[in-house]
C-alpha cells in the first residue's frame, strides 16, 4: 500500500462520506425544526386590552403568547421614583422614558417573567416598590428595572401600541 | 461478557438453540460462573438494586401511560383519574412516583460507594464515565416525569429548569423556545416531555448494558481495592453474589414499600396537587429532593450564567475524577487522609441538599457559597494534592488475606496494586 499517492478509490471514499454527511444533516433538520414554535403558536401573537377599568395604582396581568404581561397604571409618585433613579444605580441601565410611550407615562407594560429563571414576580413588593420575584429574590423598581438579586436584565417591554387612549394592542 | 463459556445445556432442544444463539452461555458466564471478589460487602448490592429500580420504573411507567393524557387540559385530570378510577391506579402511580426517589437513593449510595472505594480508577475509567452518563440520563428522565402531572410544581419546575438554557450567551433564548415549542411552557412542551420521558429509560437500559459489559471486562472492584490475583480471591457469582444481592434487594423492597403504603406523599410537594397556573408562581418553589444539592449550587453563584455553569460543572467534574485523583491506592481503607476528606465531602453534599430547600436569603446563601466552594475544592485541589502528599497504609497481599487474615503476611506493598 502506498499511502502517499491518493487514488481514485480514496476520492470515492471521501466523496461518498461527504454526500452521506450532507444527507444526514439535511434529514436531521426537519427533525430538529419541528420542535420550534409552530404556525398555530405564532398565530396567537397579538392581544388587545381595554384599559378603562384599570385604576391608578393598580397592576393587571394579561396573557400574551402564554406569558403574563403586567400593565401597571402608575401613580405620580411611582413615575417620579422611576424617573429620578440615576442610571449608575442600575445593573441594566435604561431610562424610564425609553420603557414607556411618550405622553402615556402612567402606563408601564412589561412581560411578567423574571429575567433570571422565568418565575412570575409579585407586584407592589420588594425593596423598590415595583416587583419582587419569590423564586430567587430579584427586586425590580416601578419601571420594571432590575435593582437587586440574581436577574441580569430588566423586565422586558413587549412590542405594543395604543390603538386608542384606552385600548392597548400587545404584539 | 467474561470470555468463552463452557456452558452446555442438558436438553437437546436447548443445545440446538445454544449452537445458533449462545444466549444461555452468555447468561451463565455473566451471572452464574462469573467470579466475584470474595470480600464484597453490602454496598456492592446496589448495582442489582438499581437494575430492579429501572425495571420497576419501566413496567409501572408503561401501564401508567395507558391511562395518562399528555394535554394541558387533560394531564392533571388524568392523573387524578388514575388515582381514583383506574384499578390499582393509586398503587401504580405511588410506586412510580416513589420509585423515582428510591432509584436516586440507590444511585447516590452506589456513587458514594464508588467514591469511597476508588472504583473509578484505572482500569475502570470507562465504566465510571458510563455511570455518570446514566446518572445524567436519570436526572433528565426524572425531571421530565415530574412535569407530566401538570401541577404547579411541574409547571414552574419546568419553567425554571428550561430557563437555565437562556443563560447561554446569544442563542440562549432561541434554544429555550426550541425546547418549549412556543414562547412559554405550554402544550407542545408537555407533549414532547411525555415522548422523551418514555424514550429515555430505554436509553438508560442501553447504557446499563454497556456499563455491565465494561464491568465484566475489567472485573469488579472490592473493599480492599486490590486486584484479584488467584482463584482463592473469588467466589462464583451464583450462589454467593446472587444470594447476597437478593437479600439486600428484599430489604430495599421493604423500605420502598414503607414509602409507597405509609407515606406516599412524603417526598413530594403539596403544591403539585394544585393544577398548573401559568400566571402565578408558588411562593416557594423547590425541585425534588434529589436535585437539591445542585439547585443549591445554582443559587449560590450570584450571576445567572455563572450559576448555570457551576451547576452543570459540578456533575461534569465527576467524569474527570479518574484523572483528578492520581493516587494508585483505590480503597479509602488504606488512605487515612482521603477517608476523612471523603466524609467531609459527604457532609458537604448533604449540607448543600439541605440548603437547596431553604429560601435563597441571608445566612443560607453564605452557607451555600462556602459549601459550593468546598465541593469544587475537593475535586480540583484536595484530591490532586492528596495523591502526592498522602502516605497510604500498607495494603494486604491479597483479597483472601484481607478477609481471612490467617495467612502469613506478605511484605506490604505501599506502591499499590499491580
Amino acid at each position: 500500500m502506498n499511502g502517499e499517492q491518493p487514488t481514485r478509490r480514496d476520492f470515492l471514499y471521501i466523496a461518498t462520506g461527504a454526500v452521506g454527511a450532507v444527507g444526514a444533516a439535511a434529514a436531521a433538520w426537519p427533525l430538529i425544526h419541528q420542535m420550534n414554535p409552530d404556525a398555530s403558536v405564532q398565530a396567537l401573537a397579538s392581544t388587545e386590552v381595554d384599559l378603562t377599568p384599570v385604576k391608578e395604582g393598580q397592576i393587571i396581568t394579561v396573557k400574551w403568547r402564554g406569558k403574563p404581561v403586567f400593565i401597571s397604571h402608575r401613580t405620580k409618585k411611582e413615575i417620579e421614583e422611576a424617573v429620578k433613579t440615576p442610571l449608575r444605580d442600575l445593573p441594566d441601565p435604561q431610562t424610564d422614558e425609553s420603557r414607556v410611550k411618550k405622553g402615556k407615562e402612567q402606563w408601564l407594560v412589561v412581560i411578567g417573567v423574571c429575567t433570571h429563571l422565568g418565575c412570575v414576580p409579585l407586584g407592589h413588593q420588594g425593596d423598590y416598590h415595583g416587583w419582587f420575584c419569590p423564586c430567587h429574590g430579584s427586586h425590580y423598581d416601578t419601571s420594571g428595572r432590575i435593582r437587586k438579586g440574581p436577574a441580569p436584565l430588566n423586565l422586558e417591554v413587549p412590542p405594543y401600541e395604543f390603538a386608542s387612549d384606552t385600548m392597548v394592542r400587545i404584539g | 461478557m467474561s470470555g468463552p463459556s463452557n456452558f452446555q445445556p442438558k436438553s437437546p432442544i436447548l443445545q440446538w438453540t445454544e449452537r445458533r444463539l449462545p444466549v444461555l452461555g452468555l447468561m451463565h458466564s455473566s451471572f452464574v460462573a462469573y467470579p466475584t471478589p470474595r470480600n464484597l460487602n453490602y454496598w456492592w448490592t446496589f448495582g442489582g438494586i438499581l437494575s430492579f429500580c429501572l425495571a420497576v420504573q419501566i413496567i409501572t411507567g408503561i401501564v401508567l401511560a395507558m391511562h395518562y393524557t399528555p394535554t394541558v387540559a387533560g394531564a392533571f385530570k388524568s392523573v387524578e383519574h388514575i388515582m381514583r378510577d383506574v384499578n390499582y391506579g393509586w398503587l401504580l402511580r405511588y410506586v412510580h412516583a416513589n420509585g423515582a426517589s428510591m432509584f436516586f437513593i440507590a444511585v447516590y449510595i452506589h456513587i458514594f460507594r464508588g467514591l469511597y472505594y476508588g472504583s473509578y480508577k484505572e482500569p475502570r475509567e470507562i465504566l465510571w464515565i458510563l455511570g455518570v452518563i446514566i446518572f445524567l440520563l436519570m436526572m433528565a428522565t426524572a425531571f421530565m416525569g415530574y412535569v407530566l402531572p401538570w401541577g404547579q410544581m411541574s409547571f414552574w419546575g419546568a419553567t425554571v429548569i428550561t430557563n437555565l438554557f437562556s443563560a447561554i450567551p446569544g442563542v440562549g433564548q432561541k434554544i429555550v423556545e426550541l425546547l418549549w415549542g412556543g414562547y412559554s411552557v405550554d402544550q407542545p412542551t408537555l407533549q414532547r416531555f411525555f415522548s422523551l420521558h418514555y424514550l429515555l429509560p430505554f436509553m438508560i437500559a442501553g447504557v446499563v448494558v454497556l456499563h455491565v459489559w465494561a464491568l465484566h471486562e475489567v472485573g469488579q472492584n472490592n473493599p480492599a481495592g486490590i486486584d484479584v490475583k488467584s482463584d482463592k480471591d473469588t467466589v462464583p457469582f451464583t450462589p454467593y453474589a446472587t444470594a447476597k444481592d437478593n437479600f439486600a434487594m428484599v430489604c430495599f423492597m421493604i423500605f420502598f414499600a414503607w414509602f409507597v403504603f405509609y407515606i406516599p406523599n412524603y417526598l413530594g410537594h403539596a403544591d403539585n396537587y394544585i393544577p398548573a397556573n401559568p400566571l402565578q408562581t408558588p411562593t416557594h418553589i423547590v425541585p425534588e429532593w434529589y436535585f437539591l444539592p445542585f439547585y443549591a449550587i445554582l443559587r449560590a453563584i450570584p450571576s445567572k450564567l455563572g450559576g448555570v455553569l457551576a451547576m452543570f460543572g459540578s456533575i461534569a467534574l465527576l467524569a474527570f475524577l479518574p484523572w483528578l485523583d492520581r493516587s494508585k491506592i483505590r480503597s479509602a481503607r488504606y488512605r487515612p487522609l482521603f477517608r476523612q476528606f471523603f466524609w467531609i465531602f459527604v457532609i458537604t453534599c448533604v449540607g448543600l441538599g439541605w440548603l437547596g430547600a431553604k429560601p435563597a436569603e441571608g445566612g443560607y446563601v453564605i452557607a451555600s457559597r462556602i459549601l459550593t466552594a468546598w465541593y469544587f475544592l475537593h475535586f480540583l485541589v484536595v484530591l490532586p494534592l492528596l495523591s502526592y502528599y498522602e502516605r497510604p497504609k500498607p495494603l494486604p497481599a491479597s483479597i483472601a488475606e484481607s478477609v481471612l487474615g490467617n495467612q502469613p503476611m506478605a511484605p506490604a506493598n505501599v506502591k499499590g496494586s499491580s
